[in-house]
């Protein structure tokens, strides 16, 4: 299938996820198209805090996230591009012993189950990792080897390497409705009706649309969690950080300036593509940052933004094949968690979409969740 | 939170007008600026400028004190020293208060009269110590009485000469100035002269100028191209050609200028429709007869709307209130009409103007290695890198590269990065848009952000 508008593969959405199936499908020899309503990268994929995260993953998901690791930590000779991905302790901070205590018990759970990513931090360990952490904390939860990256970089090599393979991005372009013809999918678009043996929906919080068009609607939420961003401070945190008993994520990046955020809500209109901000949500964000570092008393908001996001009721992305249709499938939904998944759900969709199936375990994460009772 | 039927944001001739007249027709009206007294930058000062000061200045400029004086007693709240840093699309506004925390209002209209700010001027050296721009040196003569005996104004536009001329009344002549208007502008402009006379007092005024900065000997190099500052640690010297020759000037300042643009911030935050000029080479925002934006209740007078000058804004301060007004049941509209029809008379020098100080090209398109954005240290060759990867516009380029990310939100880089990637691209300018700006306007101390009122119902005492 080598027309203009044809191709082995159609993916909706030129996010992380749709831009990195794309990658890996073109790596596995399949010609794909990839239809983008904006320009990849645009929301959620390219603003969001950039964590390169296991620490404090579902149970369920951590597989997954290992997977995905694996690509992050050689990222640069999947792309030609280090994403501005950087090794780093991600610490969930304890202000109290309660909260530590829940750490204890989820380490005790991880380690039964075969995972030993995360550890438990003492007082004393938690100040040699974050010098300037209040002195209220108690310890904390961490994953040492995990890291950050830069997300809309990220992105963009995804893009720039698919194109680099043969992948074709149709920008700025929205597709409307999808329908299947014999074995053939077609995606009636704002700009041409495209066509492809397999469609996968990368659409985010725009894809409950389609899994609506395909007979098997998921309740998809559009959600714009807030971010702020400092002036330049001098450098005091060398580790990505959240709060246990509070929203927060929060780390300092290499030009001095700090990123808050930690999932508080904005308003999204999908509609429109635009966010708004709520400050008065923010102020928590703001005390949160201070109570656990006093330095940020000091510090100074330069910006603040949101990215459209696809959130599901159980936090849980879909990722899977459709539970209707043959050559249809699905990788959205990822609830504000979902970057550092991007990589390794990206190559294990383009797995299950050439052969049939994959190794990992994506079971939890098929949309009949949501549309049968089981 | 306390509710007005109007907020204005910015106390220069726009804003003050606009309150006068919305007072005037019952409105109640409060007025947010950034600045500790009311003039705006055009009239920073003037109620307490000296005798002495005020002589250097000129007349154009103590015009300010009756509009000040008007505006003291229209009964609008004024709150000096407000930073407005939030707007959101109901009209809520969050202001800063110089140390004193932030409080919060709520207006039906608003008025946004933050006027102008200067083009921004990248070339070899310009971020050196040092270099300043005109505008800038005429605030500290303004609000100080400040005047820097060693500078080289380099650039183009009327606010150059009136500092040159403001400069040699204060007897600290400027070394030299270096002029980049193009050859050739003054026959292009002349199309536009028969119009431009019907604004008499303007054009006599610019002649007047150039006739006594003519007559002081300050040097002066015409049609300057190929400009740079020089110097390491600070600036050194202005080097480029003019004549046939190259030159090289030495001075410790350097004072740029390429005219001024509107400031676009608050309207790019409320997502109101801009368009590009190209007489102006800037966005102006996109607006109807009464200076609407595209947002319902959003206005624009003064600078911000197109730039059109100290009597224009004040002018489009009042139109807008009178239409306000009107919306409120008020019957304003021969008042209206007679405000249109001045509005309509001064402006008849501005296409000659617009013509004659069009930009200087450098400054528009800076060669790869000029600094960019100066917040995150971009040079204009990153950001035609980034095009040719295939970053299509300024907010793939920002996303990637930081540039507009820093402390001064793209002021200083926006219209550059734009002008760039549409050159690079080949497209039209206004193909190519514009960051989008995100809260808060200005910087705003997070322990700041994290004392305002969760609920904002308090009443807030003003």
């Amino acid at each position: 299938m080598n027309n203009r508008l044809s191709a082995d593969l159609l993916v909706i959405g030129a996010g992380i996820h749709g831009c990195s199936a794309a990658l890996h499908a073109a790596k596995r020899g399949m010609s794909v198209i990839v239809i983008e309503k904006d320009t990849a990268g645009r929301h959620a994929s390219g603003v969001n805090a950039g964590g390169v995260r296991r620490l404090g993953r579902l149970f369920p998901e951590i597989p997954i996230s290992d997977r995905s690791m694996k690509i992050w930590n050689n990222i640069g000779d999947l792309l030609d591009d280090d994403c501005g991905f950087q090794k780093s302790p991600q610490i969930k901070v304890a202000e109290n012993q309660a909260e530590l205590e829940k750490h204890r018990e989820r380490v005790r759970k991880l380690n039964e189950m075969g995972f030993h990513h995360e550890t438990i931090l003492s007082r004393s360990e938690l100040q040699a990792h974050l010098p300037a952490v209040s002195d209220h904390c108690v310890g904390g939860l961490a994953s040492l080897e995990d890291g950050f990256a830069l997300p809309y970089q990220t992105t963009f090599a995804f893009q720039r390497k698919a194109i680099e393979l043969g992948v074709r991005f149709y920008e700025n372009t929205r597709a409307q409705k999808i329908r299947r013809d014999g074995t053939d999918w077609h995606v009636i678009t704002d700009n041409g009706t495209f066509s492809g043996r397999n469609i996968l929906n990368c659409a985010g919080a725009w894809a409950g649309e389609f899994t609506r068009q395909l007979g098997e609607p998921a309740p998809v939420e559009p959600i714009a969690p807030m971010m702020i961003v400092t002036s330049r401070m001098p450098r005091f945190c060398n580790a990505v950080v959240g709060a246990t008993g509070r929203p927060l994520s929060f780390k300092q990046m290499q030009n001095g300036t700090v990123v808050i955020g930690g999932g508080l809500r904005g308003i999204a209109d999908p509609a429109t593509n635009a966010s708004h901000m709520l400050f008065e949500k923010l102020r928590q964000t703001a005390q949160t940052a201070i109570a656990i570092f006093p330095i940020m008393q000091k510090a100074a908001i330069v910006r603040s933004w949101s990215g459209i996001e696809g959130r599901m009721p159980d936090d849980m992305p879909v990722i899977g094949p459709s539970s209707i249709h043959e050559n249809a499938f699905h990788a959205f939904g990822f609830s504000a968690h979902g970057f550092q998944m991007g990589p390794g759900v990206g190559e294990l969709m383009a797995e299950l979409i050439a052969t049939g199936k994959t190794n990992s375990p994506i079971e939890p994460f098929r949309i009949s969740r949501f549309t049968n009772s089981c | 939170m306390k509710s007005f039927d109007v907020a204005i944001i910015g106390a220069g001739p726009a804003g003050m007008a606009s309150a006068i007249e919305a007072t005037r027709n019952g409105l109640s009206v409060i007025v947010l600026d950034e600045q500790p007294a009311p003039g705006g930058q055009i009239y920073r000062a003037i109620e307490t400028v000296s005798d002495q000061r005020a002589a250097i200045l000129g007349t154009d400029y103590l015009a300010g004190r009756d509009l000040a004086a008007a505006f003291r007693n229209c009964g609008a709240t004024y709150v000096s020293g407000a930073t407005v840093w939030n707007i959101d699309n109901g009209l809520k506004i969050n202001y800063s208060r110089a140390g004193l925390g932030s409080d919060q209002i709520s207006a039906t209209s608003l008025v946004i009269a933050t006027g102008a700010i200067e083009r921004p001027t990248p070339m070899p050296g310009w971020t050196l110590p040092g270099v300043t721009t005109a505008g800038a040196l005429q605030i500290l003569l303004k609000a100080h009485g400040a005047v820097n005996d060693d500078v080289v104004l380099v650039g183009s536009g009327p606010l150059l000469y009136l500092v040159a001329t403001q400069m040699l009344t204060a007897r600290y002549a400027p070394r030299a100035i270096v002029e980049t208007t193009p050859a050739g502008r003054l026959i292009k402009a002349a199309r536009h002269l028969p119009r431009a006379l019907t604004a008499f007092s303007y054009l006599r005024k610019g002649l007047a100028m150039k006739r006594k900065l003519h007559k002081s000997g300050i040097p002066f190099y015409a049609n300057a191209r190929a400009v740079a500052i020089e110097g390491t640690t600070t600036a050194q010297a202005v080097i480029f050609q003019s004549g046939g020759k190259s030159h090289r000037i030495e001075t410790t300042a350097v004072a740029l200028h390429q005219g001024v643009i509107p400031n676009q911030q608050i309207t790019r935050l409320l997502r109101c429709e801009h368009d590009w000029n190209a007489n102006q080479h800037c966005f102006v925002p996109r607006l109807d007869a009464f200076f609407q934006t595209t947002v319902e209740n959003i206005y624009v007078a003064g600078d911000g709307a197109g730039i059109g000058g100290a009597v224009s804004a004040a002018l489009r301060g009042r139109l807008v209130a009178l239409r306000i007004a009107e919306k409120q049941g008020k019957d304003t509209i021969a008042r209206q009409n007679d405000v249109l029809k001045k509005l309509k008379a001064d402006q008849a020098i501005r296409p000659f103007l617009e013509t004659l100080y069009a930009p200087s090209p450098e400054n528009l398109l800076p060669a790869d290695d000029v600094m960019v954005c100066r917040c995150e240290e971009i040079t204009a060759g990153q950001i035609r890198h980034a095009v040719d990867l295939g970053a299509p516009g300024p907010n793939q380029v920002k996303s990637y590269l930081r540039c507009g990310m820093g402390p001064c939100q793209g002021r200083m880089c926006g219209p550059t990065v734009t002008q760039i990637i549409a050159d690079h691209r080949k497209k039209e300018v206004g193909e190519i848009d514009y960051y989008r700006i995100r809260p808060p306007l200005k910087p705003l101390a997070l322990a700041e952000l994290a004392a305002i009122e969760s609920e904002p119902t308090r009443h807030t005492p003003l």
